[in-house]
């Protein structure tokens, strides 16, 4: 597959997702914004029928009213990238777990529920990992207050 | 037969093998490992946090921190994500030093990793002729950065100062000698039957878990998956440089350090072309005073460190600070595989696990 080919792949998609699935392509990445309660019967999809073997990368951005959860996927040997995307409310911050598609989601998506407070449902050890356990409160949201 | 109870046995978080701050609590029945619990955090700084509040470039010293047996390597990346951020070009002369920087860079850390897997396995011969050959390395640092351990010499748009009298003959000398450091590292300790006890089908690390973890660098190539980024998406200028890439199909403790010893070559043989085809020129771009993304800008941007894939993620609000950073730590994902390449092995293993692995905590922990 092609950086072509992940255009239409993206376009498929599209058709079969309609409105759950928006794309938005910069000079970097696909990047498939999904609805959440989509997201992980898109995953499986990615990985089962178009290969993305790996999840490179997992992350989360604070937008005030909502969060935003960032995957990078990639294709070894294939060598092809994707960003998929999902949104989730502030007052309900809760994500389903990638775990059992790709094992490489444990500890990152603890790291997020560690500093930014999203709650991975189906994740079977969803602690801190990087701070005290008993530490209050999530350092990368942005109300979140700075001290010293 | 003796009943034993099942037990826990605490490595680290202070121990030498745990290179700096890993608590890896083994669960024991008898002498068998049951599992293993990573603990982390103890060398956290918050450095995602930080980033918030710095400006583009203030925050380059702080990526110097990442991973600082390779500090060149990390600073290239950010740097590099920057710089694709803001679509700044890079003069021809600053991407050639920026190559023979990170890959002496490579060349320390893999020194690291020869030396303290030796300390770890009782080898102490070992540590001391790769930190010998490492300080060599040291004083290149020195010599361009102004310091050994965390020169933040490569800037945003090239490198901070063209390369010093004497850079060159010096680089030269290292090279020409890898050789013999290389051998040097296999007959004193890769043919040694102890070590070979110690490492040979120790930490089996299966191709396809290697990848549905994440793992990357020279840990999944000594599982047999031959992708360097360095080659799957060239970066800088390393589509110039002939090189292979050092694979292994065994997973074990041994084929990692096999692994290591032969990207040293690899390395020394990009330097050396590298020192060949340095053009001269100017070493700093045009860049911006205030740098300054559009607003909603975004980029993920990933090296081949060496410890596997260094990545960054940075969202732009349009200010003088980046919005969110977050960096994608190869060590701390390479670590998730510790339980899973530890179980069922004896007590010992682990100690050869962590070391083979090659964690940074400064990395992992963030």
């Amino acid at each position: 597959m092609t950086e072509t080919d992940v255009k239409v792949l993206a376009s498929e998609l599209k058709s079969q997702y309609g409105d759950n699935l928006n794309i938005n392509a910069d000079r970097f990445f696909t990047k498939l914004l999904v609805d959440k309660v989509k997201l992980l019967d898109l995953m499986q999809l990615l990985h089962d029928k178009y290969g993305f073997n790996q999840l490179s990368n997992l992350t989360s951005v604070d937008y005030g009213e909502e969060f935003e959860m960032v995957y990078h996927l990639y294709s070894i040997p294939e060598n092809i990238k994707i960003c998929v995307k999902t949104r989730i409310p502030r007052n309900m911050p809760e994500a389903d777990s990638l775990i059992t598609i790709w094992p490489a989601a444990d500890w990152q998506e603890r790291e997020v529920y560690d500093l930014m407070g999203i709650r991975f449902n189906g994740h079977p050890n969803l602690i801190r990992v990087l701070l005290p356990d008993d530490f209050d409160g999530h350092p990368l949201r942005k109300d979140f207050v700075r001290k010293g | 037969m003796f009943d034993t109870d099942i037990y826990s046995v605490n490595v680290g978080p202070v121990h030498p093998s745990t290179h700096g701050g890993l608590h890896a609590e083994a669960i024991m029945n008898g002498e068998i490992i049951e599992d293993v619990i990573v603990h982390l955090g103890y060398v956290h700084r918050s450095v995602e946090k930080i980033a918030e509040g710095k400006t583009y470039q203030q925050y380059v010293p702080y990526t110097a921190r990442l991973d600082y047996l390779a500090t060149n390597l990390p600073v290239m990346g950010y740097c590099q994500t920057v710089e694709k951020l803001l679509g700044i070009e890079i003069p021809e002369r600053a991407e050639y030093i920026r190559v023979i920087m990170a890959e002496l860079s490579r060349i320390a850390s893999h020194q690291i990793a020869v030396a303290a897997t030796g300390i770890d396995l009782g080898a102490t011969t070992g540590l001391m002729y790769a930190m010998r050959d490492r300080e060599r390395i040291m004083d290149i640092f020195a010599m361009t950065g102004g310091q050994r351990l965390l020169s933040s010499y490569i800037r945003i748009g090239g490198v901070a100062a063209d390369i010093p009298e004497g850079f060159i003959p010096a680089v030269n000398d290292i090279v020409n000698d890898i050789p013999k450091m290389m051998d040097e590292y296999n007959d004193l300790l890769t043919g040694n039957e102890i070590w070979g006890a110690r490492m040979k089908g120790v930490g089996v690390l299966k191709a396809e878990d290697a990848i549905a973890y994440g793992v990357t660098g020279p840990n999944l190539r000594a599982s047999g998956i031959s992708y360097d980024l360095r080659k799957a998406e060239p970066y800088s200028i390393y589509d110039r440089f002939d090189f292979v890439v050092p694979t292994r199909n065994s997973g074990d403790s041994l084929a990692r350090w096999q692994v290591r010893i032969e990207e040293i070559g690899e390395s020394g043989r990009i330097i050396k072309q590298a020192l060949d085809g340095m053009p001269e020129g100017e070493i700093k771009g045009k860049v911006p005073k205030n740098l300054k993304p559009e607003a909603g800008a975004e980029v993920y941007h990933h090296i081949e460190s060496s410890k596997g894939e260094l990545g960054y993620y940075i969202v732009s609000d349009g200010g003088a600070k980046p919005y969110r950073l977050h960096v994608r730590a190869p060590s701390f994902i390479n670590l998730m595989v510790l339980p899973l390449i530890s179980r069922g092995g004896v007590f010992q293993d682990i100690i050869t696990n962590i070391a083979t692995l090659d964690p940074i905590l400064g990395e992992s922990d963030r």
